[in-house]
């Protein structure tokens, strides 16, 4: 075995600068991919140079919807900041929300409630369902299924149907205050929750059935794009796409924040790091974050207690009857509203596990009524890079579904 | 969290001694401000040392400090030793007029897009990077728009009165 492993080696040692000498004489042609193609799901633009299907460099040209958050964001107060945070992986707002108040929370040592903690972690494991959601089923569009989009855009809907009837918004929800949520959740939200969680299994399943074992799916998808995890790590990757090249790297489990550390679940991981792992590793995240829901949904039941947020008048707006009656509550909302609040000096990093990733926040605060600096950790950003490394050598049509897999949402990319 | 600032800072002044200007804990992870010129070797020690094993660049950011005389800008770095699930807050700072930092995509493939982007926003250099150019913003914008004196809106505007709402 050794010597024909050896043999073929040699081979390869032989012929090798024969091959790359010969694809230097080759004349190559230069595909403009986006920045408007309807397969980038997104504003961005990949100058591909191919030889013949086979794509042999590309160039990823981005910024096309860049918005200076970063810079708006050290205008601004902290209550204001929450819609920016939106517009980053629209796909999933509020865990960008929340993420953010968290961030804001831990700086100002606020003590937030068991039971809206639970609460945010139903809205975020609802908004990563929804993400994934997205993100596989368009996977399977660009490998040309269209069917299975159409029936999990169903469930999306009731997920937006559900922020809708807490906080009044779909997309970019801006859900969540400092310290808790606005009003408490009625009775319709959690009839909508409980609705979902009875009708989302069968749903899912029938999606799974479409897709999971399907011979032409599987073979346009497995092998294309991958990534070693020793790659990935170094290219920073975090979120499903690391966990889909091996490592089971997951912020909710290594440092827990809204109580992560009281729900049992798995983390799914792959082992090639292609797009069908990808796919796969989504697939398990939306059972998983199924089932956190539910645990979350037990607990929450079993609370005697009815609060919705947590005791920082600094930051959380009193009732609006307060307001008119009380002198404290209507200082109190006049320094929110101006955005007078004070808040302790320091520098401070908060990540949250995001829908494709690791999304931090490294807020840097002077004491002033803005962030001195606020940086978004953004996880698209990080791992975009690493494209054209994963698509060379591929087909083009490989690089469409690759593309759609590491789950790329302009908004966050060029925040 | 264990408490590691000192074990941490043990290894580090052992191995540069003066490069490691101060060591502190902050809220939430322990930071270290190091000489410019020493950092990318800091950086190789920690990703390197059986007991360090910083792998995980988690962030790399700009930031700027107009007042402080001598050291306005500043580069952060965020490490990560995922086996141990240790962070740390690596930081330098230099002065606008010496604003050239060695890369670190030597050791970290993904530095380099956090790097274009705090050139492109802060107008930081690094040298030995594969290409730096602007990445988010146009390739002829004047300036560095994260420099705290960049102004936020067009200062040519004419159609937007802001003295109405107290500004």
């Amino acid at each position: 075995m050794a010597q024909v492993k050896d043999k073929k080696e040699k081979m390869v040692q032989q012929t090798a600068p024969e091959t790359a000498e010969k694809l230097d004489e080759k004349e190559y042609s230069i595909l403009n991919l986006g920045p408007t193609h309807p397969a980038t799901h997104g504003v961005f633009q990949n100058i591909l140079k191919m030889d013949g299907e086979i794509i042999v460099d590309s160039e990823p040209t981005i910024g096309f919807i860049h918005r200076a958050f970063e810079k708006l964001s050290e205008r601004r107060p902290y209550n204001q900041i929450t819609p920016i945070t939106d517009r980053l992986n629209y796909c999933s707002s509020p865990i960008n929300n929340i993420g953010w108040h968290m961030t804001v929370e831990k700086l100002i040592d606020a003590k937030i409630p068991k039971r809206v903690q639970y609460m945010r972690i139903i809205i975020m494991e609802l908004a990563r369902i929804a993400d994934h959601l997205v993100c596989n089923s368009v996977i399977g569009v660009d490998a040309g299924a269209l069917t299975g989009f159409v029936y999990v855009f169903e469930e999306r809907e009731k997920i937006y149907e559900i922020y809708e009837s807490i906080c009044g918004a779909r997309l970019t929800t801006n859900i969540d205050r400092i310290g808790g949520f606005e009003r408490d959740w009625s009775d319709v939200t959690w009839a909508k929750i409980k609705k979902f969680m009875k009708d989302f299994p069968a749903v899912l399943k029938e999606f799974e059935k479409l897709l999971v074992r399907n011979r032409i799916f599987m073979d346009r998808t497995i092998g294309a794009g991958p990534i070693s995890a020793d790659r990935a790590l170094n290219y920073g990757f975090t979120g499903p796409n690391l966990r889909a090249a091996g490592v089971d790297y997951d912020v909710r489990v290594m440092n827990p924040y809204c109580s992560y550390e009281e729900f049992t679940f798995d983390i799914p991981v792959g082992t090639h790091g292609d797009t069908y792992d990808r796919f796969m590793v989504r697939e398990h995240e939306i059972w998983e974050s199924y089932s956190i829901i539910q645990q979350a949904l037990d607990k929450i039941d079993k609370m005697p207690e009815k609060d919705f947020h947590g005791n920082v008048p600094d930051f959380y707006l009193p009732p609006k009857e307060e307001v008119y009656n009380n002198m404290e509550a209507l200082i109190y909302h006049f320094k929110i509203v101006m955005g007078e609040t004070n808040i302790p000096k320091g520098e401070i990093y908060h990540a949250v596990e995001g829908a494709n990733g690791e999304l931090g926040f490294y807020l840097v605060s002077d004491g002033g009524r803005t962030p001195y600096r606020l940086h978004y950790r953004r996880p698209c950003f990080i791992y975009y890079q690493a494209y054209p490394e994963m698509v060379r050598g591929n087909m083009l049509s490989d690089a469409i579904v690759t593309l759609s897999s590491l789950n790329v949402i302009a908004g966050e990319l060029d925040a | 969290m264990e408490d590691i600032l000192p074990v941490i800072e043990s290894k580090l002044r052992e191995a540069f001694g003066d490069a490691i200007i101060s060591a502190e804990m902050s809220k939430d992870f322990p930071v270290f401000t190091i000489k410019k010129d020493k950092i990318i070797d800091v950086v190789k020690f920690l990703y390197d040392e059986p007991e360090m094993q910083f792998r995980f660049l988690t962030d790399l950011c700009g930031i700027h400090f107009p007042d402080n005389k001598g050291q306005e800008l500043g580069v952060i770095y965020h490490l990560h030793n995922l086996r141990r699930n240790w962070r740390i807050r690596l930081r330098i700072f230099f002065a606008l007029n010496d604003s050239v930092v060695p890369t670190l995509t030597t050791v970290f493939s993904t530095a380099n897009w956090m790097e274009r982007e705090t050139y492109d926003f802060f107008g930081i250099t690094f040298k030995g990077h594969p290409n730096m150019k602007r990445i988010l913003n146009v390739d002829d914008l004047g300036g560095f728009p994260m420099l705290k004196e960049f102004p936020l809106e067009d200062p040519t505007r004419t159609d937007k009165n802001d003295s109405m709402f107290g500004r």
